[in-house]
């Protein structure tokens, strides 16, 4: 009785399914990391892409029950150009793309006449603008931007009520985007700085952090709360516990707003934590978590759909039918309006989960995920026609 | 005789606790590695009894005599005689077992191994392995046809149920269903399949006959989003006429009309509400609430919490334990 419903099943679900190919190529921009004052983290070589390979390792255990392959090509471009060369190489071979590289040259293989039709997904690049004004539509943003991370860390702020916030902030780019994105989130959520300090020193602070910062810290206004912006994790390690003030530290060091942390283990996440772990020899950064979710959402849109063309994926993952189970608590989508895939921001210190944004009471006409990042009224992008 | 036994066990051990006249509700506490007791006649824990690590699922052998219980970090199933509460011995599991079921001959434990995609069958007799089956990724609902010939392993993230044939521990069919299915019933002689599934909000009905898809049940519980409506378990009173499922963070139990798939209550509970087991006349239900920490007891006839019973942190699994007859 089995052995014929089986035989019965393979006809009837063969032909819609059978001998799908899915190719994905991980291009990934090399960049120069800065020097910082602490050597005691240093970025994994494999950082987004140890992500890629689970996400493409979890879609072929699926493609496997339904004849479809799941590969993951990699391209990593050193320091110094040939990203646009390496792209149209790509491109010529598979349509789907898994981009790890900064905004603009994001953008410059967005452009690229071969990039017309594909289906990029953006995995690093977090900048407000790319969901806004200089967004592209074959690009989906599987990173949550910088504007979701600080509104979720804005929201936790505010909850608890320490209204009453100074901000130390670095001089490199990431740190003044990091800067200008956390201003725009408190006066979002209806809070201010109370005052602000450039960060320019450069001695070494492993000797004389106990010394020199809280002098620093002495002249900022009395506070609930020192933020800090230094993405580069350079010297906010040293301001903790330092301060002028007996004060928690927020921001890029101390309470961080991030897509992903190994803390977070609820929701299933623990299996997803330790899948990682046995993977890839070290935790899961957030910068993995973006790469994984870029390529399972790839993935769960070929299962849906049983075809592996970008037209028919794009369309898919931006419809109301797609939802990723990202072992956050609730599915993940696509904002139709800039291809942003919204999220729940774990709020971390660096032992436990200390909240999950959207926060309880943070209300959206449709839904409370909204309420991180740029909303539709709020995003300057045209090139995704859907009115939300 | 009866008597002399009972006496003789209470001597041999001192541990052992007279169940009560209308039995027991024992509760997995997953961040406490214990069970919680309950005796169903005066509703209080009268028992805790420590077990491996992160114990979640539980279920008994059919006579009651042993309780079978996924410790999954410590990579075992173990065996516990429940009048003692002592660990008889262990199963070779396979690696984190998270839950299981146990054939209709009472003797095979069908267990999803959630980290190895993998689904272990072990013969409780001779403490072997008889198979393992290669699943989809995060395998965790478990379930077997009543007539024994089929067994269905759920993956949370591969978002299948995996049809095995019990005969030659192989899938004979991989159905989709939504995202994170985490719990799987045999209904109606075995006619249909249940699949419930956390993140997609919904239940799947599958026909068995020809494993198609009979319809979906969604839900809907008011001022609370569709997002954080998470169906888990589910169970099925005595006639089958209404399913009880729990909701997960949204803190309530539907009860959905088993022929019309209409849902036709909606019961609040305590917080973030998994699994759940009835009574032995099933006029009362217990739910396992991981967040608050405490089991939520449902009148079933009157559709209406009654109760809340503190347990360990993070309870997870139920069973119920008949008294002795």
């Amino acid at each position: 009785m089995i052995r014929t419903a089986c035989l019965a099943w393979l006809l009837a679900a063969a032909p819609a399914w059978a001998q799908v190919a899915v190719d994905v190529t991980y291009l990934r921009q090399e960049v120069e990391v800065p020097p910082t004052l602490s050597n005691l983290d240093p970025i994994p070589e494999d950082l987004g892409l140890a992500g890629a390979a689970l996400g493409t390792a979890d879609n072929a255990t699926t493609g496997r029950f339904l004849g479809q392959e799941h590969a993951l090509h990699v391209t990593s471009v050193p320091p110094g150009g040939g990203l646009l060369a390496a792209a149209r190489e790509a491109l010529a071979a598979t349509p789907l793309l898994v981009l790890d590289a900064p905004a603009d040259d994001l953008l410059a293989v967005a452009d690229l006449p071969e990039a017309e039709g594909a289906l990029i997904l953006n995995a690093a690049a977090e900048e407000p603008r790319l969901r806004g004004a200089d967004c592209r539509a074959n690009v989906l943003h599987a990173v949550p931007s910088l504007a979701m991370r600080t509104d979720a860390l804005a929201q936790v702020l505010q909850a608890k009520r320490w209204n009453d916030l100074v901000l130390v902030a670095g001089t490199r780019p990431a740190d003044i985007a990091y800067a200008d994105a956390l201003r725009a989130s408190l006066e979002k959520f209806g809070l201010g700085l109370r005052g602000e300090k450039e960060w320019a020193f450069d001695a070494d602070m492993r000797r004389n952090a106990a010394a020199e910062v809280p002098v620093f810290t002495q002249d900022l206004p009395s506070h609930d709360v020192l933020l800090v912006a230094d993405e580069a994790q350079d010297f906010g390690r040293y301001v903790l516990y330092n301060g002028w003030e007996p004060r928690p530290v927020a921001g890029s060091e101390g309470l961080t707003a991030v897509a992903w942390s190994p803390v977070v283990e609820q929701w299933g996440a623990a299996q997803l934590q330790s899948r990682f772990e046995e993977a890839a020899g070290r935790p899961m950064a957030p910068r993995d978590y973006a790469a994984w979710a870029a390529m399972r959402a790839v993935g769960e849109a070929v299962t849906r759909t049983g075809t592996a063309g970008p037209a028919e994926l794009r369309a898919f993952l931006l419809s109301d039918e797609f939802e990723l189970a990202g072992f956050k608590g609730r599915p993940l989508s696509f904002r139709p309006w800039n291809g942003q895939l919204r999220q729940p921001i774990p709020v971390v210190h660096p032992r436990a989960l200390v909240a999950s944004a959207p926060l309880e009471g943070f209300l959206h006409e449709r839904t409370e995920l909204d309420t991180l990042g740029l909303d539709a009224p709020e995003s300057a992008c045209t090139a995704f026609e859907a009115a939300p | 005789m009866t008597r002399l036994l009972a006496a003789l066990a209470l001597l041999t051990a001192p541990a052992a606790a007279e169940i009560g006249p209308e039995g027991e509700i024992w509760v997995s506490n997953e961040k406490d590695d214990t069970l919680s007791v309950i005796d169903v006649a005066t509703l209080e824990v009268v028992r805790t009894i420590p077990t491996g690590e992160r114990p979640r699922g539980i279920t008994f052998s059919h006579d009651h005599s042993v309780l079978y219980i996924c410790a999954s970090d410590s990579d075992t199933v173990q065996v516990m005689d429940p009048e003692t509460g002592k660990i008889l011995h262990e199963l070779p599991s396979g690696e984190d077992p998270e839950q299981f079921v146990l054939h209709p001959d009472d003797r095979h434990l069908y267990i999803a191994n959630e980290d190895d995609a993998i689904t272990t069958v072990v013969d409780t007799v001779t403490r072997e392995v008889v198979a393992q089956i290669d699943v989809g990724i995060e395998p965790e609902g478990m379930a077997v046809s009543p007539d024994g010939s089929i067994a269905i392993t759920t993956s949370e993230t591969t978002n299948m149920a995996h049809w095995i044939d019990t005969e030659t521990q192989e899938l004979f069919a991989n159905t989709l269903v939504d995202a994170r299915p985490r719990h799987a019933e045999f209904l109606k002689d075995g006619t249909e399949l249940w699949v419930s599934a956390e993140i997609g909000g919904t239940i799947s009905v599958f026909d068995v006959e020809t494993q198609a898809e009979i319809t979906k049940i969604d839900f809907e519980v008011q001022g609370v989003h569709p997002d954080r409506v998470q169906p888990v378990g589910f169970e099925l009173t005595a006639d089958e006429s209404a399913a009880f499922v729990a909701l997960g963070p949204s803190n309530h139990v539907a009860v959905v009309n088993a022929e019309t798939y209409e849902v036709e209550d909606y019961l609040l509970v305590g917080r973030r509400v998994w699994h759940m087991a009835f009574d032995g006349d099933r006029s009362h239900l217990f739910t396992t609430n991981g967040v608050s920490g405490d089991v939520t007891v449902i009148d079933v006839e009157a559709r209406e919490p009654v109760r809340t019973i503190e347990v360990g942190r993070f309870p997870w699994g139920a069973a119920f334990r008949p008294p002795a007859s």
